[in-house]
Parts: C-alpha cells; structure tokens; sequence
C-alpha cells in the first residue's frame, strides 16, 4: 500500500465522520433547542426530495422531460406502486422491471 | 464492529437489531451496482485491490469515493484537494445528522459515533422511514447500518474480483433502484400541507441546483430552503392555533 493513498483514504475517513458525528458531538452538552428540532422536523422529506428530483428528471446532466426519459417513467411507475402497494420492496421491484425492460427491450 | 457474546459495544442486540437488518437486506440491491462499480472503476484508476476495500471500509460514502477515484485516475492525488472535495461532497451528512440528533441525544457517546459512522443516505431514509411509522430505535438503525456497510465492503470486493470480466453494472439501469426506494418512502411522508410545501419547495430548488451549481451543492441548499419554509409554516399554524 503506498502511503500517499493510505494518507488520503485516512483524510476522506476523517472528514466523512466528521459530517456525520458533528451535529451529535455539537449538541451533546447543550441539549436540542426547540426551534432547531421544529427546524430538523421537516429534513428528512426535503433531503428524499433533493435525491430523488434530479435522478429523475436530469438523469444525464440535463434536464429532460419526455417519454425518452427511462428515470422519470419508472419513477411514475414506483409512484402508482407506491400508492397501491405501501411497500417499499414492491416499488423498488416494479420501477427496476420498468427500468431494465425499458433499456434492453426499447418498449 | 465487535461482537461479544450477543452484544454489540455493549448493547444487546434485540430483535429490533434483526429486524433492522432484515428490513435492510432487500434494500442492498440499491448499493450492491454501485460497490462493485466501484471496485471496478478502483482498479481502472490504478488503485490496488487492498486500498480499494480499505477505502469502502474506512470511509463508506459512495459519491466522495467514486470522485475521489476519478481524481486519483485523472492523475490529481493532492492530498488536501481530494479530502476538501470529500468534506463538500459529504455536508449534506451535517444535515441528516442534525435531523437525528433529538433522537441519539441520550445515547451513550461510543454509540452515537457507532451510529453516525453507518450513516449514508440509505441507512438515514431507512432510519427516518421507521421513525415516521413505529418511532425511533437505536437498534434498528444500527441493523440497517449493519447491512449496509457490509453490502458496501462485499460488492466492493465483487467489483475488485470482477474487474477486467464484466463492464459497468450501473448501465444496466440498476442505479435506479435507490431513487424508487427514497420515493417509496416519501411518499408516506406527504400527509399535510406542510410536507408537501416542504416537498414542492425542495423538488423546485433541486431540479434548478442541479441544472446550474457544481457538485452535489443542489442537495444541501435544497434541504435547506425547504426545511425553513416548512419550521416556518409550522410557527405559524402553531400561532394560530
């Protein structure tokens, strides 16, 4: 193992726990103010929100809204799943069939 | 992570511990194309194979390692470069993390490191998803954090031993399968006014973020504005209340 790369992975390491450890660590004497929670409440659905948003519409880089788009049909195949279904694993299961046939079949 | 005797750092492992894990399995078809991904693109850069799986293990974020592989590949191996690049590329955790922080507040110090080391973006939906429908366990999140790294440390090894057989699996469509999880599990979520604002506001900063900002900087300041517009809708209802 060259220690060049060594160094770099342990830096990579470093800071990637620090994103994650840090609100934790800040936090950990001062307790959660109310207005950061009411604050925090509502990040899980933003942060889905923002992953989801470009997979879907700009899957190369560009924004792309059309039939041709295979992200954005499988996406509204696991939406209709999702409200038939409320199972994850089904969604997954069904956007990926949509995915794969729409890329190796060209329906 | 050690085990001794049933005990994971001296908590015991629950059901909840399993049943983290077995919620999870399923869900590793996300990452398992973009951990052999990885490994194959690893070697292709120039890395060997021991410093690719110390680095799935170490550091454990998909994207940074898929940039900083590209950089090393590209013949850029500044050390303070690819780690900056790693820190930006990760600030979006410092949200996620916050937004878990009422719920590990009390935990021993040892298992919110524990916890916060397993936490990518799939182990953090799938912890939020059990939060909005049981409430939060400690164990649970750690059976997903469980499954996950190791489906990440595997399908990196698969990738290092499949490099030079096979071509990239994410052409395949497979990269697919985590946004239609992340979507299964918004959509419970958007049950009043507020969590769709949130989900509009978010939707609309993201798609123009990533259209015209560099990097992954679209997530973070997508999160941001949303989640404020929606503390601030929550004021309001609650004045009026």
């Amino acid at each position: 193992m060259r220690t060049e790369i060594f160094l770099i992975i342990m830096g990579m390491a470093a800071v990637t726990f620090f994103t994650r450890f840090a609100p934790a660590a800040l936090f950990r004497k001062t307790g959660v103010p109310f207005w950061f929670e009411r604050w925090m409440k509502h990040v899980p659905t933003g942060i889905l929100t923002a992953l989801i948003m470009p997979a879907l519409l700009l899957p190369k880089g560009y924004l792309d809204v059309s039939i041709d788009n295979h992200y954005l049909l499988a996406g509204i195949v696991a939406v209709i799943a999702t409200y038939l279904f409320r199972n994850v694993i089904v969604s997954m299961g069904l956007g990926l069939a949509v995915m794969v046939s729409l890329r190796f079949f060209g329906v | 992570m050690e085990r001794k005797k049933g005990k994971v750092q001296g908590i015991p492992i629950t059901s909840e511990f399993w049943i983290g894990i077995w919620d999870s399995v399923p869900l590793t078809i996300g990452v398992i194309p973009f951990g052999i991904t990885c490994g194959i693109m690893a070697l292709g850069a120039g890395l060997t194979a021991g410093e690719t799986l110390l680095m799935s293990t170490c550091v454990f974020a998909g994207a940074s390692q898929f940039i900083a592989i590209t950089m090393l590949g590209a013949g850029i191996s500044g050390w303070g470069l690819i780690v900056f690049t790693t820190l930006l590329v990760n600030m979006r955790h410092l949200l996620m993390g916050a937004s878990l922080v009422p719920y590990i507040i009390r935990l021993p110090i040892s298992l919110q490191a524990l916890l916060s080391f397993g936490m990518v973006d799939e182990t953090y939906a799938i912890t939020v998803d059990r939060i909005h429908k049981k409430g939060y366990s400690a164990n649970y999140q750690l059976g997903a954090n469980t499954a996950f790294y190791s489906a990440w440390i595997l399908s990196t090894a698969v990738g290092v031993l499949l490099s030079g057989y096979i071509s990239d699996p994410l052409a395949w469509g497979l990269d697919f399968a985590m946004p239609a999880i992340f979507l299964a599990m918004l959509i419970p979520r958007l049950i009043n006014y507020a969590a769709v604002t949130v989900c509009g506001v978010a939707a609309l900063v993201a798609v123009v973020g990533a259209l015209y900002l560099p990097g992954k900087w679209y997530i973070i300041i997508a999160c941001f504005a949303a989640t404020i517009v929606g503390g601030l809708m929550e004021g309001e209802g609650q004045h009026a209340n």
